[in-house]
Order: C-alpha cells, then structure tokens, then sequence
C-alpha cells in the first residue's frame, strides 16, 4: 500500500523534513501491511471493545475547585501576557 | 547497603539500623560512580531528596505514620508529572516543561514518607523497546553496556539493577514495565488496568497504559503495588475495586497451582537460550507441585497487529495537545498558527513519535477507520474473551517476557516493524487489560538476565504475586556480577 505521507502529515498538523518524508513512506508502508492480516479474520458481529475492563460513567458533583497554582500553569506557557497564552494573529 | 530489597531495607529503617539520610546518601555516592556509565536518570532530585530523607528520618523516629515506603529511594518514570521539577517524557517538546502539579502517584509517594532521587530516562512518550528513542541520550543496560536495558521504562530497570534506586515506577503499555526488567534481570510488575490511577502519567494510548513497580524481588512488588493501588477521583478509569493485601498469599507455594501455557504462542521466534530457560522454567514450576496446562488463545498471533494499530491511533489523538501554544516547545519565526503547530510539532517530535502519530492518523482518516481501528478493537474483543475463558481454567499464564535477552544498541533502530515484532509476548496482556508480572528466570550468554513472564486474572494481582514469589523462592537465583 502506498501511503500519501504528505497528506497524513498535514491532517496531523505534523511538518515533516524531506528526508523524513522518505523514511516514513515505506515504513508506514511496512507497517500498515502487516496489519492488514487482520483483515483475514471474520470479526462479523463482535462488538469493538473500548475498554479491557467495564468502564462506566463516574458522576459528581459539579463543584467549583479553586486553582491556586494559576502562575505555575502560566509560567510553562512559551508566550504569555497577563494570564493569557499569545499566539499569531489568527484573524485579519 | 543499597543492593538490598526493599522490605529487608525496610525493616532496618524501622529498627533504626540504618537512617533514611545514610541510605540515600549512599544511593547517590553510587549515582556518582556509575551514572556515568548507565545513564538511568534525565533528572536528578538530590536537594529534595536529602530533605525527604531528613522527613522520613523524623517520621520513623516519632514511629507513627510508617509505610512501607518510608524514607525509601525510589526513581520515577519521567512521564510521571513532578510538581516544580522537570518532567520530558524524554522528549524535546517537553524539554521545559514544569508540572504545576503532582501526578496521584507522586503524591502517594511523598505521603508515604518516599525519597524521590530522580526522573529516569524512557523512550519518547515511552514509545520504543529500548529507551534508544529518548530525545537526551539512551540509558545502557548494567549487565553490559553495549546493550539496551529494554524499554520504554529502561532507566527505571536499569537504575534499580545498578542499584542507583531501591525501586522504581514505569508504566506499561505493550511491555514497557515487564521487557525492561526482564533486560535488566529485576521484577517488574503491570497491574491490571485501572488498578493504579493514571492522573498525571502523561498519555501514550490511555486505554492501555498502567503503571506499576520495578522492583529487587517479587515481596517488593507486592509491598508497592499495596502503597500504589486504589480508586482516584481524578481518575475516571481507575477502578473502584477494595485493595486487596497483596503480601497475604505471598508464601503459599506452587503446590496445586495450575499454570497455562499459550498453544499458539510460537516459541520458535526466541533464542535458543531464551527457549531452553523457559523449559527450565516450566520443570521446576512442575517440580513444585504446579500443573502445567496447554491452552487456546487462538488470537494470540494477531496481537502484534491489533496492538499497533491500537495504540497509535490513541497516541495521535493524545499528543495532540502538543502544539506550542500552552506549554512545551514552540517554533519561532512563524508566521500562523499552522506554521506554529506544525514547526512546533516537527522540531518538538523525534521519528519514532512522528511515525506513530502519521500512523495513526492513518488509521483514524475517512475511509479507513473501519478497515484499521474498528477491526483492531473487534481483534482486541476477542482476545480479551479468549483470556477470561483461559482463566476459568488455570490460575496463570506462563511465557519467556522477551524472544531475545538484552540487544546491542543500534541492532534495531532502522526496522520498526522488527523493533515491534519483540513485543510479542508482552502486548496481550495490555489488549486484555490482565495483569503481567515478569520475574527474574535465568541467564544467557554474556551473563544477561531472562525474564518468565506470568500473567493473572483481571483484579488477581494477589494470587499472580503468589504464584511469581513461589516461582522465585524455588529457582533461588543467584546473580552474577554487573558489567559495572
């Protein structure tokens, strides 16, 4: 199978090196092609599973918890001004 | 001092023998002779550790409030968030990254009276086999260090086989505990999922990974799981199950026992030594009183496959939130945000990470989600019936951990599908959710370690631990001397 490396790594909002896009290609390839063995099996109505273990929904109170580490979050941001993450210009 | 277990440790802190200060004292004095050399660590805490250590010193003193963690060196996963201290996942998008906030796990620790000494080195996102895939440098296996210490938890395993730590936490989504411990000739166990919340474990594929301990012995094990185990509000997935006290069934033998092996589990992809230690393995099981049972798990050999389509397609959506714009690494010079997303992600990412994430975006796109992902969790379904069904009849499920002991570094680094196809015995236990432990059982050529592996029914974990301590105590082995 050949694989649009390109168009995958846009999807994933992934910029790719030339040499990078050359690699990927035939290992993608590789990889996907031994996962088409799965496509030998008859899985008619299996249900897919989500979880190994029953999960089901946890409910709680809906509670307001104070934040006191505001800074801290901020300080990892790689541009912040006044508790807020800035980014480019997105509208013009 | 330090290369003793931890409940042997332990029970020297509680009498007063030995001082939490002098025992990590000394963990650090061997930090600085072979650190060197293995590379276990990304961080390390000594300031904050000697202050814990000084802590728990008080608490024991005082003699209330004592765990059996107190004042005990352990080494955490670098994908474990550690408020204030650096936390990489050993990837160069978190190159900076300050948790503002304690993992559950981390904070258990430091309730119990724990010393931190460090952050251990891991494959980016703990994606790889080898810990090669670490942005900052590949740890070295400590039985030989033109080896790999296995992965992705490699720095855990190999800091608790060079006594750098008394034990460590990893976490395990395809083998990541159980490989590198059968490398490095240590205990490591996966509990079954949901038993230890994953609230601050950084996501790889959320439906898979478990965190658990690497640890000297399988008693330590035990010991660890009982501190770690437990409900979390914060997280949903974590199971709301009583914490059984995994020590009570710890000495009660083999006799009895009925121990299954995989029919369709092809033992012809291990080394010939890998093979003949698992037979080993197998005879004294039987001399022990435990019958051996052959099974069906008629999947098994699609597990490869399922697994990787799987936890890609979880991985791409995870690590989508690495986009330059709240935290981590952000491209500089671009023009938009796309260009901040995908410089970021591109500069922040190294190949194995990109690859999986292309991968499963694959997997995930128009007109291939049926063929890939949905087939994979049908594959999946069946797997884990196939094991609750094997375990109507036996009380564990034996295997070698690994085809091959310890492999050269740079052996595997230009094939992931090769690197992929070494997950084979550890992967279904992941896709079934079971817990896995992997125990210490031999060793190869050039004296490195083999590892059996059992694994246990769902919510088990006390009669898996039981039957590993037993298989421990009859194999009684002694281990030849590190590389360093």
């Amino acid at each position: 199978m050949r694989i649009d490396v390109e168009h995958v790594a846009k999807l994933a909002r992934l910029g790719l090196t030339d040499e990078e896009k050359k690699l990927f290609g035939p290992q993608l390839s590789a990889i996907l092609g031994y996962a088409e063995n799965l496509n030998q099996l008859s899985t008619g109505n299996v249900l897919p599973t989500s979880h190994a273990i029953p999960i089901k929904n946890v409910l709680r109170e809906d509670k307001v918890i104070p934040c006191a580490n505001v800074d801290d979050i901020m300080a990892n941001a790689p541009d912040e001004a006044d508790h807020m993450f800035r980014v480019p210009r997105i509208v013009e | 001092m330090i290369n003793k277990s931890a409940h042997e440790l332990h029970s020297l802190l509680s009498s007063k023998r030995v001082s939490s200060l002098e025992l990590t004292e000394a963990v650090f004095a061997r930090i600085d002779q072979v650190e060197d050399k293995v590379k276990a660590y990304i961080t390390l805490t000594k300031e904050e550790a000697l202050r814990q250590a000084r802590a728990a010193d008080a608490r024991l003193k005082a003699g209330n409030n004592i765990t059996p963690l107190t004042g005990l060196p352990v080494a955490v996963k670098d994908n474990m968030c550690t408020q204030g201290v650096l936390t990489t996942c050993g990837s160069k998008i978190l190159n900076n990254y300050l948790p503002p906030y304690d993992a559950t796990i981390v904070a258990g620790l430091k309730s119990a009276g724990a010393v931190i000494i460090g952050k251990a080195n891991m494959d980016e996102f703990a994606m790889g086999s080898s810990t090669e895939n670490s942005a900052l440098y590949p740890t070295r296996n400590p039985w030989d260090l033109t080896t790999v210490p296995g992965g992705s938890s490699g720095g855990s395993a190999a800091a608790v086989a060079a006594d750098e730590a008394v034990l460590a936490l990893g976490s395990d989504t395809g083998g990541s505990i159980r490989q590198p411990a059968a490398f490095c000739g240590v205990v490591g166990m996966k509990p079954t999922y949901g038993r230890v919340s994953r609230f601050g474990l950084v996501a790889f594929a959320s439906s898979l990974d478990q965190i658990g301990p690497l640890t000297k012995d399988v008693t330590d094990a035990a010991l660890i799981l009982g501190q770690i185990a437990g409900a979390d509000p914060k997280d949903a997935t974590s199971a709301d199950r009583p914490v059984p006290d995994f020590m009570a069934h710890l000495e009660t033998g083999l006799k009895g026992k009925r121990i299954g092996v995989i029919r369709e589990l092809d033992l012809n992809q291990c080394n010939k030594e890998v093979a003949q230690c698992f037979e080993a393995n197998l005879a004294l099981l039987r001399e022990e009183g435990a019958e051996i049972v052959e099974l069906s798990i008629a999947n098994i050999p699609h597990a490869i496959a399922t697994y990787y389509v799987i936890a890609p397609c979880e991985a791409s959506s995870n690590l989508g939130r690495y986009d330059g714009i709240r935290y981590g690494l952000r491209a500089e010079n671009t023009h938009n945000l796309q260009e901040v997303y995908e410089e970021s992600r591109e500069q922040g990412f190294g190949p194995e990470v990109k690859l999986r994430i292309l991968l499963g975006t694959f997997a995930l796109s128009a007109g291939y989600y049926d063929a890939y992902y949905l087939k994979a969790q049908q594959v999946q379904n069946r797997i884990r019936a196939q094991y609750q069904a094997a375990f109507a009849q036996v009380d564990a499920i034996a295997s070698p951990v690994s085809p091959t002991t310890a492999f050269k570094l740079g052996e595997k680094m230009d094939d992931p599908l090769q690197m992929y196809l070494s997950d084979a015995f550890t992967i279904p236990a992941n896709l079934a959710g079971i817990p896995g432990i992997s125990v210490p059982a031999g060793f190869g050529a050039n004296n490195l370690p083999i590892g059996l592996q059992l694994l246990g029914k769902h919510f088990d974990e006390a009669r898996l631990l039981g039957i590993a301590r037993g298989f421990e105590r009859a194999l009684n082995l002694s281990l030849p001397n590190l590389a360093i």
